[in-house]
């Protein structure tokens, strides 16, 4: 009897420590956002952040079917979008290609260990005249204000 | 005449339906005698006018990215007058290749100059022709042709290579496994393929290594609701006005008014592909 007494209190002790690593860990949850990029300043992405973690490569792949073959180009789900509003400048102002390690996208796909293809062809910092339209488009769509400034404190975060 | 009735030939079967103010153009040059039928083409062309006509104007007017899925009922096309094109000449060429970061590319040390030649991706090639009886020369910009059945777009094992809806021939770098069936299917050699990693690319144009590519009529321009493309606007300001833009089913575009006065020819029309660039002069 006393036998199972401890063997059922162990198993408590066990459930309760996984029980707090699970919160101490929720709460030590890493953000990617970076400070100093235009996403740091915004409340959530284009879709809430849970959805964003989990689904963001279903939306990409998604929507560039659309783009591609329907010449789509004001969805709030465009990579030139995700670009231009989660890069990152250095301290003399020049963009940072997100999928360096340090980076927004480079640092989780890192984390994760998951191969990461989308910059091997595209654009890896806005570049070229026009590069910011599709990311305009994107703020329309979730009708956040187009001006929005990075806010260098990122203490949304 | 004799080039208005195979032209005729080629647009009969599939135009009747997919393009029908061309069609009916040229149906109407080759039976001018005939006034009724003439009248009633007016009718037709008046009727199809003023139901194009405020598609056309709302097209032109809004300037912001495309929303809704592109649709057949307008088909992008070039008109080129060889006359105009001049020898010596690579405005055209040089504007695609800022344009779609073709300059962006850099030649691997290990290559040299005239591989590197061969090798790079090109969209627009500059082609002298020389009639060796009359020594009469002509010149010419030569691009991807936007076929209305292209063969790069039957040879595709994965689908990649495609037909949108408004008539522009890309490729789905997406779904393209690099095979280059296409580039041997073309008989244009309008393709090129990557062969290099790319490290400097324009946010509006992808390009990466293994995916083949080719003139997409500045899609990025049609998709934002611009009115030309890079080469039409480099011919322009070089003074030649050598290259028209428009919509082939849009009887009051410029490029149809155009053809209507012209003649004009398909390069290769004896492949039935009813291409969507058309030259002049040769």
């Amino acid at each position: 009897m006393a036998k199972a007494a401890v063997r059922a209190g162990l198993v408590a002790v066990g459930l309760a420590w996984v029980l707090l690593a699970q919160v101490v860990l929720a709460a030590d949850a890493k953000t990617y956002v970076l400070e100093g990029s235009k996403a740091a300043a915004l409340e959530s992405c284009v879709e809430p952040t849970d959805v964003m973690r989990r689904k963001h490569m279903e939306l990409i792949k998604h929507q560039r079917d659309e783009t591609v073959h329907g010449g789509i180009r004001s969805s709030k789900h465009s990579l030139a979008g995700c670009v231009e509003c989660h890069i990152r400048s250095d301290a003399e102002r020049v963009p940072q290609p997100i999928h360096h390690k340090e980076e927004f996208c480079g640092a989780c796909h890192a984390f994760t260990a998951v191969n990461l293809n989308c910059f091997d062809c595209h654009a890896s910092v806005p570049k070229g005249p026009g590069a910011e339209r599709a990311a305009h488009a994107a703020f329309q769509a979730v009708g956040v204000d187009r001006s929005v400034q990075a806010r260098p404190d990122g203490e949304d975060h | 005449m004799g080039k208005t009735t195979e032209m005729k030939d080629h647009h009969e079967p599939t135009d009747r339906s997919a393009d029908p103010g061309l069609s009916e153009a040229t149906r109407s040059d080759s039976a001018p005698s005939d006034s009724g039928r003439r009248a009633f083409m007016g009718v037709a062309a008046g009727v199809t006018a003023a139901v194009v006509a405020p598609g056309v104007v709302l097209h032109s007017v809004t300037a912001a990215p495309r929303s809704e899925a592109v649709t057949g009922d307008v088909r992008w096309g070039l008109l080129i007058d060889t006359a105009k094109c001049v020898d010596g000449c690579s405005a055209c060429v040089d504007a695609c290749d800022r344009e779609n970061g073709l300059s962006l590319q850099s030649k691997p040390a290990s290559a040299s100059q005239e591989h590197w030649d061969d090798q790079k991706a090109v969209w627009i090639r500059k082609v002298k022709l020389q009639d060796n009886q009359t020594g009469r020369v002509t010149n010419l910009p030569l691009m991807c042709q936007h076929c209305e059945h292209p063969p790069c777009v039957d040879v595709c094992p994965t689908g990649a290579s495609f037909k949108r809806a408004d008539g522009i021939v890309m490729v789905d770098r997406h779904t393209c496994i690099g095979c280059r069936y296409c580039m041997m299917a073309c008989p244009y050699k309008a393709r090129s393929f990557i062969h290099e990693v790319m490290e400097e690319q324009l946010t509006r144009v992808p390009r990466g290594k293994g995916c083949v590519e080719s003139c997409n009529l500045c899609v990025h321009r049609r998709d934002f609701g611009e009115d030309s493309t890079a080469c039409v606007d480099a011919c322009r300001e070089a003074g030649h006005e050598a290259i028209v833009f428009g919509d082939l089913k849009d009887p009051e575009s410029n490029i149809r008014k155009h053809l209507a006065e012209m003649a004009s020819r398909q390069i290769r029309e004896d492949l039935s592909l009813n291409t969507g660039v058309r030259y002049s002069g040769i």
